[in-house]
C-alpha cells in the first residue's frame, strides 16, 4: 500500500498538510513580489565637462518629468516632477545613487531600488554638478564628514531619538506614513545617503538643515545608526527589531506550538494501524 | 482499525449506574494506592497479580479508583530499550548542566558581543538540559510504566439533604444563641461601627498625590522663554531655521531634563513656505512662517511628530491621529478630537525664537474638567 | 528489583507527618487520583508552569533592579548609551542585561514566560469554553479563571513598564491618557497614581510594589483556589468508551501523571529557555531611556494589550462637551467597551447559558464543539472580535510590511469589527452542522479505509470499515442540548414564568439555542429509516462496502 495513503489519517497528518500549504503560500508570495526594476540601457558619458555631461544625462533620463531645464512639470496623471532648481547636488546624489530616481513606476513614493545601469559614481557626479549649477543648494558631504568612526554615538543616539525614530523606528527599521507612504528602513542607506537625506529632505521627509542640526551632530547620528546596525543582538535573533509585534507572533507560533506538540506527545496513545 | 490498550470495554460501565455502589470488576488487581506509605504495620497486601480485587473492594470506600482490564507491563525487552533511551537523555542533561556551570565561569559579560556569547552558552545549555530531562521523563512514563486505565466514581458535589438540614439547624441555633437578632441595639451599633473602618484605607491613600487643581491648564511656557532644540540644547535663531519643510523638536529653556515639564511643554516647530499656510493657523502667533504646535497628541498624549513635508501631515505613531500642520493642526484622520494647540512665538532682540505666552488652552489628552477650552479662548479673543 | 516495603526514610517521615497532621488520609484519597489523558487538558499547565517560572526568574531580577526614577548618568557596559541621562530603573535594567552573568537570559526568560503565561491562559480558556467544561459545577472556577486573566493583563502592564525605556514609557503615557479621560474622577485617579502630574517620580516604584507583591499575591491565591477546586471537583473528560457523567477515566496521579506533569514543567521551562536564548525580546538598550518628548514608530504594547491598542486606533474622533465638562468618547469607548464585552461576557456566559437552557444538572463529560453549534459560533464570533482588534493594534506594522495604506487598514477594521463576528458566527455554525453530518455519516456507513476495490462490473469503490470503537463512542457521546419547557399546554397557556416579555425572550432563546436540526441518533441509525442495518455492530471489517461519495 502507498505509504502516503496509509499515513494520511495519522493524527499529525493534518498539521503536516497545513504546514506544507503555509510554506507553499509563502514561497509563491516571495516569487510574486516585485523585484528590482532594471531600467534602460547604459549611455556613454562624456569626460570633458561635468556640467555639460550632466546636462546631457539630465536630458536623457530626467527631463521627461522634471522639464528640460529642471524647472519641473505637472501633467495630471502623467509624468510630473518638482523643480530641481536649488535642491543641490546632495539631493541628486541621494536620489540617483539610492535608485529612487529615475522613478520608474507610479506610486505614492519612490522606493529604493537597484539603480539603472548608466548610474555609476562618475555619472552621478556629472548629473549632480549640472543640478548644482542651476541654483546651488546642499552639496555632497565629504567622506570625512560622514565617517561613523569620528562621531559620538551616545550624543547621536539622543538626537536620533529626538528627531528620527518617530518615523524610522528606534533602530531605523522604518515605519508607515499616511496614504501608502512610508519611512524606509535605514538598513541599506550609506552614511553619505543618510547625511544627504537629512540635509535635503527627500520626498515626505522633513529637512534638517546644517544651521539647526550641525554637520558634527549629523555625523554623531550617523555613528549611532551605523553602530546599532552592526551591533549583534545579544539576546538571540533580533526578530526584525520592530518590537512586541514579532515577539507576540513568536510566542504564539513558536512557543505555544512547541508546547502543544510536547503535550500531544506526552498524552499520545499508541495507535496500531490496521492494514486490511 | 485501532487497538487501544488504554481504553475500556463499554460493557463494563453502564451510564446511569448508581455512583455510590462499589463496582466489582473481575480480574482487576487491587488498587495500588491502597498500600499506605505509613509505617510497616500497613503490611504487604497482595498486589499486581490480579487476584485481590474482591478482597480489596470491601476495604475501600466507593470512590477508590479501580483499574479496568489488565495492568500491562511492557515486555522486558522494550522496557530495557526505554531505560536506555531515558538514561541517555538524563546523561545529556547531566552534561548540559555541567556545561551551564562551565559557561558561567568561562564566558564573562561586559559588552554586547560578550553578553551575546554568554547568553548563547548559558541559555543553550539550560535549554538542552531541561528539554532533555523532560524528554527522558516522558520516555520513562511511556515505555517503562505499565499501561492501564483507572476508573474512579464521581459523586454529586451537593451534600445530602440530611447534612444540609443539619447545617441549617446548627446555623439557626447558633444565631439564636448569639442574640444578634434579638438585641437590636447591638446589631445596629456594630454595623455603624464597621462603616468608618471600611473607609480608613481610602482616607490613607489621599496622600498618594496632590489634587489636580488647575495644573493641567498650564505649561512652563511663558513670555520670553527661549525655544531650545531637543537633544542639542541650543537656542534657535529664526534666521537659521530657514529651510521650508524643516521640523524641530523643541523644549523650553531651563527645563531640558524636567520630564514633568516636557510631558506638556514639548513642541514641534515647523518652517513653511508662506504660501502654504492656511487660515487655520493663527498668523499672529507665527514668526516668518515658523509655526509651533504642542507635540503632545490630544488623544492620549503620545508625542505626535511624524511630519510629512509634502502633505504637511503630522501623524501620531500611537493611534494614527493625523493633523494638518498647514491648517492649524486640525484633525484629518484618527481618534483625536481636537487640533494640536498652537503656541504663540516671536523672536527676542538677539533673533532667537521665544514664546510670547503660555498656550491658551490645556495641551494633551482630554479630561473631564477641561470643557470646550477652545471655544472659551475664542470668546475671550 | 522492586519494593516490598516502604523504605525506612520515607516511612519515618510519613509516620512523623501522619502522627501530627493525619497526612495518611489525604494521601490515601489522592495518590491514585485519576487524571484523564488528553493533550488539551495540559494547556492550563502552560500558564501554571509559566507562573512558577515567572516567580523564580522575577525574584532573580529583583536582586539587581532598582525601582527608582531618580536621574543617573549611565556608566555601564553598553557603549552607545554611556554618558546619557536616564532613570535608575532603566540603568539597573541595563546593568542586569549587560553586567550580570545570565542576567539577560533570565530577563528574557521572564518576559517570554509572561507572554506564554497569558497565551497559555487564553488557549486553556478557549478549550474550556468550546467544550462546555465551565458548566455546573465548575462555574466558580471559570470565574476565578476570568479574574486571573484580567489580573494577568494588569500584572503584565505593570511589569513591562518597570524598565522605564522609551517603548514602555509610551505604554505608560497611553495608560495615563486613558485614566485621565474617565469622567468625574479621571484627573484625581491620574494624580494619585502618578503622585502628581505625569510622569512624576513615583509611578515606577508604585508599579513595582504592585508587580512584585500585590498582584502576584492575589494571583497566587486565586491560582491555588483554582487548583483546589479542580482537584475537588475532579477533571472533566471527553466523551468516549466507558466514560460517563458519574466516573472519571484516566491515569493515576502517582506515578504516571506525576512524572508526565513534571516532564511538562520541564518542557515549559525548556521552551522558555530556548526562546530566551535564541529570540531576543524587549531589547531595552535599543529603545533608549524614557522621555515624554520622544516616541518610536511602531510603538506597540505586548500582545495581550494589543486588542486595547487596536480599539483605540479604530475609534473615530468623538468627543462631547457639555456644561463645561468633557467626555472624551474616542478614548473611553475603546478603553472600556471591548474589555467590558469580553471579560463580562466571559464571566456571565455559564449563567446565561444555564438560564437559557434551564439546564441545572452537573456536567462532567465535555461537549465536542460541533455538538453545541450556537455556543461554538458565539465563541468563534468572540475570537473574531478580539482578533480584529488585536490585528488592528499592529496596523502600522501591517501597513509597512505589506505595503497597505495605513488608513485603509483602519477603515477596513472599522467595518470588519461589526461584519467580521457576524460572518464568523455564520461560518462556524455551518461548519458545526457539517461536522455533525459527517459524524452521522461515519456512524452509518463507516470510515474510508483507503482501499480501492474494483467490482466485477467495473465500478471502483473504496472499502468502508466500521469506525473504531473509541471513535464511535466519541461520536455517540453527543447529547441533546437541553431547552426549557416553554410550549403552551393544552389550553394554549404557556407555563408560568414564560408569559412576560422576559419569559418569552427566554423561551425564544432557548428554542434557538437548542435547535439541533442535524441531531444524530445515538445508535447509529437515521430517524428516517435509512439505517437498514449498517450499524457498526453488525459489520465485519472489510466485508461491507460502500461506494465512494455515497
Amino acid at each position: 500500500m502507498n505509504s502516503i495513503t496509509a499515513r494520511r489519517r495519522h493524527p499529525l497528518a493534518r498539521y503536516a498538510v497545513l504546514l506544507l500549504a503555509l510554506s507553499l503560500l509563502g514561497g509563491v508570495y516571495a516569487l510574486l513580489m516585485p523585484g528590482g526594476d532594471r531600467a534602460d540601457a547604459a549611455i556613454a558619458s562624456g569626460k570633458a565637462d561635468d556640467v555639460a555631461a550632466g546636462k546631457e544625462l539630465f536630458a536623457a533620463h530626467c527631463a521627461s518629468c522634471h522639464g528640460l531645464n529642471a524647472e519641473g512639470s505637472y501633467a495630471p496623471g502623467g509624468a510630473s516632477g518638482p523643480s530641481l532648481i536649488g535642491v543641490g547636488a546632495a539631493a541628486v546624489d541621494f536620489q540617483v545613487s539610492s535608485g529612487r530616481m529615475p522613478f520608474a513606476n507610479p506610486g505614492p513614493q519612490a522606493p529604493r531600488k537597484r539603480p539603472p545601469e548608466w548610474v555609476n559614481p562618475e555619472t552621478v557626479k556629472q548629473l549632480a554638478a549640472y543640478v548644482q549649477s542651476l541654483g546651488g543648494g546642499p552639496t555632497k558631504p565629504s567622506l570625512e564628514a560622514v565617517d561613523p568612526a569620528k562621531g559620538d554615538p551616545a550624543k547621536g543616539g539622543e538626537l536620533f531619538r529626538a528627531n528620527c525614530i518617530q518615523c524610522h523606528n528606534f533602530v531605523g527599521a522604518g515605519g508607515a506614513l499616511t496614504y501608502g507612504k512610508y519611512a524606509p528602513s535605514l538598513e541599506p542607506a550609506t552614511p553619505t545617503q543618510i547625511y544627504e537625506a537629512m540635509a535635503t529632505g527627500p520626498q515626505a521627509m522633513p529637512v534638517f538643515n546644517d544651521s539647526t542640526i550641525t554637520p558634527e551632530q549629523k555625523r554623531d547620528m550617523i555613528a549611532y545608526i551605523v553602530g546599532v546596525r552592526h551591533e549583534p543582538n545579544p539576546g538571540g535573533n533580533g526578530l526584525g527589531r520592530i518590537g512586541p509585534v514579532t515577539e507576540g507572533l513568536v510566542a504564539w507560533v513558536g512557543g505555544l506550538s512547541l508546547l502543544i506538540i510536547a503535550a500531544i506527545w506526552i498524552t499520545a496513545k499508541k495507535r496500531q494501524v490496521n492494514h486490511d | 482499525m485501532t487497538d487501544n490498550p488504554n481504553e475500556i470495554n463499554p460493557g463494563e460501565i453502564e451510564p446511569g449506574e448508581s455512583p455510590r455502589v462499589p463496582r466489582r470488576v473481575i480480574g482487576t488487581p487491587p488498587p495500588r494506592g491502597g498500600d499506605s506509605l505509613l509505617g510497616p504495620d500497613a503490611g504487604a497486601r497482595p498486589r499486581g497479580d490480579g487476584n485481590g480485587a474482591a478482597a480489596a473492594h470491601d476495604a475501600h470506600p466507593a470512590d477508590e479508583p479501580v483499574a479496568v482490564g489488565e495492568i500491562k507491563y511492557p515486555d522486558p525487552q522494550s522496557a530495557r530499550k526505554g531505560e536506555r533511551r531515558a538514561s541517555l537523555l538524563f546523561l545529556v542533561t547531566f552534561l548540559a548542566g555541567i556545561g551551564f556551570v562551565a559557561s558561567y565561569v568561562i564566558f564573562q559579560v561586559g559588552s554586547v558581543e560578550r553578553t551575546a556569547t554568554s547568553n548563547l552558552a548559558l541559555g543553550g545549555s539550560l535549554a538542552v538540559a531541561l528539554l532533555s530531562m523532560a524528554a527522558g521523563m516522558v520516555v520513562w512514563a511511556r515505555q517503562i510504566m505499565p499501561k492501564y486505565t483507572l476508573v474512579q466514581q464521581r459523586h454529586p458535589m451537593a451534600s445530602s439533604p440530611e447534612v444540609r438540614e443539619d447545617v441549617a439547624k446548627t446555623f439557626i441555633e447558633g444565631a439564636n444563641e448569639s442574640g444578634f437578632l434579638r438585641h437590636k441595639m447591638l446589631r445596629r451599633t456594630l454595623l455603624l461601627a464597621s462603616a468608618p473602618l471600611g473607609l480608613l484605607p481610602l482616607v490613607l491613600l489621599k496622600d498618594l498625590g496632590p489634587l489636580p487643581g488647575t495644573s493641567l491648564r498650564h505649561t512652563v511656557w511663558k513670555k520670553g522663554l527661549r525655544l531650545m532644540v531637543e537633544g542639542t540644547r541650543q537656542p534657535i535663531r529664526a534666521a537659521d531655521f530657514n529651510s521650508p519643510g524643516g521640523i524641530l523638536s523643541v523644549v523650553p529653556e531651563g527645563h531640558e531634563d524636567d520630564l514633568n515639564a516636557l510631558a506638556k511643554a514639548t513642541l514641534i516647530l515647523i518652517k513653511f513656505r508662506p504660501e502654504d499656510l492656511k487660515p487655520g493657523v493663527n498668523l499672529n502667533w507665527t514668526h516668518d512662517s515658523i509655526v509651533a504646535y504642542s507635540k503632545i497628541c490630544t488623544h492620549v498624549g503620545c508625542p505626535a511628530a511624524l511630519y510629512e513635508q509634502t502633505t504637511h501631515h503630522i501623524l501620531c505613531p500611537c493611534h494614527q491621529s493625523t493633523f494638518d500642520a498647514a491648517d492649524g493642526a486640525k484633525v484629518i484622520f484618527g481618534p483625536a478630537a481636537r487640533p494640536l494647540p498652537q503656541l504663540p512665538i516671536g523672536v527676542d532682540n538677539e533673533g532667537y525664537l521665544i514664546a510670547q505666552s503660555d498656550f491658551n488652552v490645556p495641551v494633551g489628552p482630554s479630561f473631564w474638567e477641561r470643557g470646550d477650552a477652545e471655544a472659551e479662548a475664542r470668546g475671550q479673543a | 528489583m522492586s519494593l516490598d516495603t516502604v523504605p525506612k526514610p520515607i516511612a519515618g517521615t510519613s509516620t512523623f507527618l501522619d502522627d501530627r497532621i493525619g497526612a495518611g488520609n489525604f494521601l490515601k484519597r489522592n495518590l491514585r487520583k485519576v487524571f484523564p489523558d488528553h493533550w488539551s487538558f495540559l494547556l492550563g499547565e502552560i500558564a501554571l508552569y509559566s507562573f512558577v517560572i515567572l516567580l523564580l526568574t522575577g525574584t532573580f531580577l529583583t536582586f539587581w533592579f532598582k525601582p527608582s526614577m531618580g536621574e543617573v548618568v549611565y556608566k555601564g557596559a553598553y557603549e552607545p548609551l554611556v554618558g546619557v541621562h536616564m532613570s535608575e530603573a532603566y540603568a539597573s535594567a541595563l546593568h542586569i542585561s549587560f553586567d550580570v552573568r545570565g542576567g539577560l537570559l533570565i530577563r528574557q526568560i521572564h518576559h517570554w514566560a509572561a507572554l506564554l503565561f497569558v497565551a497559555g491562559m487564553m488557549v486553556h480558556m478557549l478549550r474550556v469554553f468550546f467544550t462546555g467544561a465551565y458548566r455546573k459545577p465548575r462555574e466558580l472556577n471559570w470565574i476565578i479563571g476570568v479574574l486571573l486573566l484580567t489580573l494577568a493583563l494588569l500584572e503584565g502592564l505593570t511589569g513591562y513598564s518597570l524598565p522605564d525605556d522609551l517603548l514602555s514609557g509610551a505604554g505608560l503615557r497611553i495608560t495615563e491618557g486613558v485614566a485621565i479621560s474617565l469622567p468625574l474622577v479621571g484627573t484625581y485617579i491620574t494624580f494619585f497614581l502618578f503622585g502628581g502630574e505625569y510622569p512624576g517620580e513615583d509611578v515606577i516604584s508604585r508599579f513595582y510594589s504592585l508587580h512584585i507583591l500585590l498582584i502576584p499575591g492575589i494571583l497566587l491565591a486565586l491560582i491555588s483556589a483554582h487548583m483546589i477546586l479542580m482537584w475537588v471537583q475532579k477533571h472533566t473528560q471527553m466523551p468516549g468508551k466507558g466514560r460517563t457523567e458519574t466516573n472519571v477515566v484516566g491515569a493515576p496521579f502517582y506515578p504516571t501523571f506525576m512524572v508526565k506533569s513534571g516532564a511538562y514543567f520541564l518542557f515549559t521551562f525548556g521552551v522558555l529557555a530556548l526562546l530566551g536564548t535564541f529570540a531576543q525580546i524587549n531589547p531595552i538598550w535599543l529603545f533608549g531611556p524614557y522621555t515624554p518628548a520622544d516616541i518610536s514608530a511602531g510603538s506597540q504594547p505586548d500582545f495581550y494589550m494589543g486588542f486595547l491598542e487596536g480599539a483605540l486606533r479604530l475609534m473615530p474622533a468623538w468627543e462631547i462637551n457639555f456644561l463645561g465638562y468633557t467626555l472624551p468618547l474616542s478614548v473611553l469607548i475603546p478603553a472600556l467597551v471591548p474589555m467590558g464585552i469580553i471579560m463580562t461576557g466571559l464571566a456571565l456566559y455559564p449563567f446565561a447559558e444555564r438560564w437559557i437552557t434551564g439546564d441545572n444538572r452537573e456536567h462532567h463529560l465535555t461537549d465536542r464543539p460541533r455538538n453545541n453549534p450556537h455556543r461554538t459560533s458565539i465563541g468563534i464570533s468572540g475570537i473574531t472580535f478580539y482578533g480584529i482588534l488585536w490585528l488592528l493594534g499592529a496596523n502600522d506594522e501591517i501597513s509597512s510590511t505589506f505595503h497597505i495604506p495605513l488608513y485603509t487598514t483602519t477603515e477596513v477594521g472599522r467595518v470588519a469589527i461589526f461584519v467580521g463576528p457576524a460572518i464568523a458566527y455564520f461560518v462556524a455554525y455551518r461548519m458545526c452542522i457539517g461536522l455533525q453530518r459527517r459524524d452521522q455519516e461515519t456512524l452509518l456507513h463507516g470510515v474510508e479505509s483507503g482501499v480501492i476495490k474494483r467490482l466485477p462490473h467495473g465500478e471502483y469503490i473504496e472499502v468502508h470499515v466500521p469506525p473504531a470503537e473509541d471513535l464511535a463512542a466519541l461520536v455517540q457521546g453527543k447529547k441533546r442540548i437541553p431547552a426549557i419547557e416553554a410550549a403552551p399546554d393544552g389550553e394554549g397557556v404557556p407555563p408560568k414564568g414564560m408569559r412576560n416579555p422576559l419569559g418569552r425572550l427566554r423561551a425564544k432563546l432557548s428554542e434557538t439555542y437548542s435547535a439541533d436540526s442535524e441531531a444524530i441518533s445515538l445508535d447509529g441509525h437515521h430517524g428516517d429509516g435509512h439505517g437498514e442495518g449498517h450499524g457498526h455492530a453488525g459489520v465485519g471489517a472489510g466485508d461491507e462496502t460502500k461506494a465512494i461519495g455515497h
